[in-house]
């Protein structure tokens, strides 16, 4: 299996892996927001909860649960892999005067640095509300769940957790803008006739998405 | 010395074919007994290279660029002639012949162009089968297009950068048999001598532009690919590093030089916009195909002009001079290229000229583009325009361009017999390099075919004849020869170290240049030759005691390489002069002004001149030994060149 | 003795440019003053300009690779204000003219920075690594002689102009010189789908781009992170398409192909 290994440790397989990862965390972004938007409904926390007691306890849901720890081990490692390597690619001298912003867009130059406050916010995020619904002792709901609901909307009454969430759906946004159709050029999946559509849909998906997310902070510090 | 040009006997159309079967082949397991240098890696060179190689002879090839991809065959704009007849318009390989041996105005040797004309057909078979992008038919088929005048479509080309494409498919075969170990690159090392060993060429010696190393190379057998000596103008359409060193230490080594008067001046180039211009841009011959040339009718008006008292557009229909549709009315502005220099500086001689500096003629596209429309002619022409536009900050949609004549090629260049074998034994000189197809002249799209045609089909096969009579031993450095050669390269890069002078290599280049072109550019004369040559031989004398070069050998030093270039300018200029001193009468590209028809066309004397003048190098400042080889055209009737 | 424009007035430019004796030395940009530089001049007549004056003052000029001077040779290799090539886009060094820049102005000269390509004085760097790469696989095997007529090899029209638009790639490296990871994968793309997109390419077609790969990744260059600059600064606009022709190509090579290495 030498040729697999070689393969996916070549500069290419590696923009394959990262692709492939990240278009995988993409769609559970998409569920992850659809499951989310229950915090919407005006039921006091219970159809939220039910949701969440069940991504907790169905075992498929569990399973998958490690692909995606995976998704996001693999995404991490290669980009840090291919930044040291591209760091290295530069050579001992940089350039003293280097005016690269007028040639490409900000956001594909910096998503290491997206991607880093992505992973703040993330273990923020996980140690927040993951943990303690996992393994914390939150309080049952009317119909004995764990009452995640209302962790999530006193969490969100406070402005500087408000913050937080938003600026990282920012980065998060502009890390899918580049991200999107970046996983589909890597992939040798362009065309002249489909590439423009993928384009702008990765444009209004990476906007969509995070501002979906956003939506939630928000709801609750200034509507709840 | 008796010249054997070694043509084979028979009838022109089975000569190849015949010498082919004469040729003694090296056996197979013998090839890899064998050393071959190939110096130079343009087209000639770089077809070269790969084709000993895949033969299994051990190639050494050397390239003074940082990669063979840069020769300056990539900046061939046009096309490449072959004798496809794809087109069903009447070519054939006898015709592709005939308009060659007409278009050099009779001064080349009829059993070469032939042999060119029949392998024209497989380079572009070669070609395609590497990938080679060439222009193609909707139905998938090889375009054509009537390039330079010719009344066929005999042209394949890749839009405006044909010999790019055509120098990188046979980069892309050199970089195959490197990659196979059976040619050894060297880049960034130039040849600054030839060895000579008991009369045969054994190897040369080089100089590593990077750490100024002197090496010294054996071979069985040493090619040169060097290309052409433009740049003896200092101003021309060729690459800054184009040089004649090679071939003129070669030169100096014994081997003739064969009609180095023979340049060739071409029509459509951007004009000199200043005392620091370095070269000179080519724009297409394509353009002629559309674009009318013209000048003011009087004096005062072009004076008026270029005083910008008044603006083109202000001059008349009626006040315009279209001089060559009205001087050639059959062939209008699509004159060979020597006819439409020489009538563009005549006008500029006259007091016609436009632009600041008087020295530029108008190329006008305002008919076509009235009648396709702008956006017709930029499909056609929009890479040019655009480059026009870039360099001279002015739009060719809404003015006419100016243009002016440049020197383009050198048709002249080392003596070599059928076999391109030169009159040292051992040493072959490929495309431009040697003096062998051309004539006096050069035809559109005829460049990129005989340095393919060398390099691909007929130095394999010739260069098998010579090693099969050489006993495949090793060849060494240990002959004294080296050790001399090596010691005179040496001695040599000290001088220029050590003149310690005020004057730069590039400053004698341009003194030198101005003198060429003033002297023996477009319109030579005996009175004005003599003159020049007085005026080298000074330039070169104060060159050897008023040099100045800076730095160590020991290191990359641009200024040292330029000045060894020079130096060989400096010579080889004067052996230039004195061709065309030497050849009374005018022809092609040669058009000396003591000798014209009485409508001012070249007046070529074919009883005293049907001969290619071969020099022999005599020593350092001794007049040079001429040689005649005699022409004899028995498939063509020798005509005065018409085209009114 | 103006040219086009005889409006345009001579500059007085400050050039730092960067200096370094040979591939170990150390190096630093140094300043430099040219004067009456006229807008109509190339960048590498300017620099003419400087190394003249450099050299009559008895000082070594400045070393820069350069030949053709009209664009097409991929020599000339200038980082100029933290830009390949200058701040014109699709033009070479050498065709960037001076009427681009205002008297009075600083301008920045650094060579190509890349590990693979390493300088070898001044402004001059080793670009070998990008001959090591078609080495490994930038053609087809035919050998001289041998071929079928021309006109048996068919291309539809539409394929033989894309093929046309990547091959016109002129190697000189301003990709790896834009690109924020020195990546290579512009040049290589445009070789690899040259060759993929024709029917001569064919037979070779997974060995091509699974060792050229292997090359470029050897020769040290950065992985494509799909940024766009090579392709926003190459001078003869090869297409970032090159680069996704060129990941499927070694997607499917590696997924299909016989080798086991």
């Amino acid at each position: 299996m030498s040729w697999l290994s070689n393969a996916l440790s070549s500069s290419i397989g590696r923009k394959i892996i990262m692709s492939i990862t990240g278009l995988f965390l993409c769609s559970f972004l998409v569920i992850h927001l659809i499951g989310n938007l229950q915090l919407f409904k005006n039921d006091g926390g219970v159809a939220f909860n039910i949701y969440s007691h069940f991504m907790g306890t169905n075992p498929v849901i569990r399973t998958i649960e490690f692909v995606l720890l995976a998704g996001f081990v693999f995404h991490i490692y290669e980009a840090i892999a291919l930044t040291g390597r591209n760091k290295a690619a530069r050579g001992p001298q940089g350039y003293k005067v280097d005016n690269i912003g007028q040639n490409s867009p900000w956001q594909s130059r910096n998503m290491g640095l997206l991607g880093t406050i992505i992973l703040i916010f993330l273990l923020v995020h996980l140690y927040n509300f993951f943990y303690r619904a996992r393994f914390g002792d939150l309080d049952p709901d009317i119909n004995s769940n764990d009452d995640l609901y209302t962790l999530v909307a006193s969490s969100f009454k406070q402005w500087w957790y408000v913050l937080l969430y938003v600026l990282a759906q920012v980065a998060l946004a502009y890390h899918l803008i580049h991200g999107f159709k970046s996983a589909f050029q890597t992939l040798g999946l362009t065309h002249r006739k489909y590439t423009p559509f993928i384009t702008y849909f990765g444009y209004a998906f990476s906007i969509i998405v995070c501002a979906g997310f956003a939506a939630m902070p928000l709801y609750f510090f200034f509507l709840k | 010395m008796k010249l054997d040009a070694k043509i084979p006997e028979g009838p022109l159309a089975e000569k190849w074919e015949k010498h082919k079967f004469n040729v003694k082949l090296v056996n197979p397991a013998n090839k890899r007994k064998y050393d071959v240098i190939v110096v130079g890696t343009g087209l000639a060179g770089a077809s070269a290279a790969a084709s000993l190689a895949e033969l299994g002879y051990n190639v050494k090839a050397f390239s003074f660029h940082d990669s063979p991809r840069r020769a300056h065959s990539i900046a061939a704009q046009g096309g490449i002639n072959a004798a496809k007849n794809y087109q069903n318009d009447g070519d054939s390989v006898f015709r592709l012949f005939y308009d060659t041996i007409k278009g050099g105005d009779y001064r080349a040797r009829e059993a070469n162009v032939y042999r060119l004309a029949q392998v024209s057909v497989n380079i572009i078979d070669q070609c395609v089968a590497q990938g080679v992008p060439f222009a193609r038919e909707y139905g998938g088929l090889l375009a054509n297009r009537s390039f330079g005048g010719a009344q066929v479509s005999r042209t394949f080309y890749a839009r405006g950068q044909t010999g790019q494409q055509l120098l990188l498919g046979a980069y892309s075969a050199l970089m195959r048999q490197i990659a196979y170990g059976k040619v050894k690159m060297y880049n960034r090392t130039e040849m600054l001598d030839l060895v000579v060993v008991d009369g045969q060429a054994r190897g040369i010696i080089t100089r590593n532009l990077i750490t100024g190393e002197i090496q010294q190379h054996a071979a069985h057998a040493v090619v040169l690919a060097t290309g052409g000596y433009g740049n003896v103008f200092y101003l021309s359409t060729n690459a800054k590093y184009s040089n004649a060193t090679a071939a003129w230490r070669a030169h100096k080594k014994g081997a003739l030089f064969a009609n180095p008067c023979f340049t060739q001046i071409h029509p459509t180039c951007i004009p000199v916009s200043g005392d620091y211009q370095s070269k000179l841009t080519l724009m297409s011959e394509s353009l002629r195909n559309d674009g009318r040339v013209w000048v003011p009718k009087t004096v005062e008006m072009a004076e008026r002009l270029r005083k910008g008292e008044i603006r083109v557009s202000d001059i008349k229909e009626e006040d315009r001079d279209y001089f060559l549709e009205r001087k050639y009315p059959a062939f209008g502005n699509l004159v060979p290229r020597d006819v439409a220099s020489r009538n563009a500086k005549m006008m500029c001689d006259e007091g016609r000229g436009v632009g600041a500096s008087g020295l530029a003629v108008f190329l006008d596209f305002s008919e076509i583009i009235q009648r396709i429309g702008v956006e017709g002619v930029s499909q056609k022409y929009g890479n040019l325009f655009a480059m026009y536009e870039k360099i001279t900050d002015e739009n060719p949609y809404e003015m006419p361009m100016r243009i002016y004549p440049a020197v383009h090629y050198t048709m002249g260049g080392l003596w070599v017999d059928y076999n391109l074998q030169t009159n040292v034994p051992g040493l072959y000189a490929t495309g431009e390099c040697n003096f062998s197809d051309h004539g006096a002249n050069r035809l559109g799209a005829s460049a990129l075919m005989q340095g393919l045609a060398d390099g691909y089909f007929v130095i394999p096969y010739t260069i098998g004849d010579y090693l099969a009579n050489t006993p495949p031993k090793p060849v060494t450095t240990e002959h004294p020869a080296f050790q001399e050669a090596e010691a005179q390269v040496r001695e040599r890069l000290q001088r220029f170290m050590g003149i310690n002078g005020t004057r730069t290599p590039d400053e004698f280049h341009k003194a030198l240049g101005h003198i060429m072109w003033e002297y023996c550019g477009m319109a030579r004369n005996a009175e004005g030759l003599q003159h020049a040559k007085q005026a080298i031989q000074q330039l070169r004398k104060e060159f050897w005691s008023d040099l100045k070069v800076t730095g160590l050998n020991e290191e990359l030093n641009q200024t040292l390489e330029k000045a060894g270039r020079v130096a060989d300018f400096l010579e080889l200029g004067e052996l230039m002069v004195d061709d065309a001193y030497n050849r009374n009468e005018s022809c092609g590209g040669h058009f000396r002004e003591e000798y014209q028809t009485p409508e001012g066309e070249a007046l070529r004397d074919d009883e005293n001149y049907a001969y290619v003048a071969a020099w022999q190098y005599q020593g350092d400042n001794v007049p040079e030994v001429l040689h005649k080889e005699e022409l004899t055209f028995e498939n063509v009737k020798l005509t005065q060149r018409s085209y009114k | 003795m103006a040219g086009s424009n005889p409006n345009a007035k001579p500059m007085d430019l400050t050039l730092k440019v960067w200096r370094q004796r040979n591939r170990t030395a150390d190096g630093q940009l140094v300043d430099y003053q040219v004067k009456n530089i006229s807008p109509d001049m190339s960048f590498l007549e300017m620099l003419d300009v400087l190394n003249e004056d450099l050299l009559h003052k008895g000082e070594d000029p400045v070393a820069f690779d350069h030949d053709c001077r009209e664009g097409i040779c991929g020599s000339c290799n200038l980082y100029i204000n933290g830009r390949a090539h200058g701040p014109e886009p699709g033009t070479t060094t050498c065709q960037l003219h001076m009427r681009k820049f205002k008297d009075g102005d600083t301008i920045v000269v650094e060579p190509w920075r890349a590990a693979a390509f390493p300088v070898n004085r001044d402004l001059s760097v080793d670009r070998s690594a990008f001959d090591r790469i078609i080495q490994a696989g930038g053609y087809v095997s035919v050998n001289t002689g041998g071929v079928p007529d021309a006109n048996e090899i068919p291309v539809p029209k539409s394929i033989a102009d894309r093929a046309f638009d990547a091959a016109t790639c002129i190697g000189c490296g301003a990709c790896v010189a834009s690109c924020k990871n020195a990546s290579a994968m512009l040049f290589v793309s445009a070789k690899v789908s040259q060759l993929a997109l024709l029917p001569q390419g064919q037979v070779e077609r997974k060995t091509r781009v699974e060792n050229m790969v292997a090359q470029m990744d050897k020769e040290g260059f950065g992985a494509c992170t799909n940024i766009g600059s090579c392709a926003a600064e190459c001078p003869v606009g090869i297409s970032l398409e090159n680069i996704a022709i060129l990941n499927r190509e070694f997607l499917a090579a590696k997924a299909t192909s016989n080798n086991l290495a």
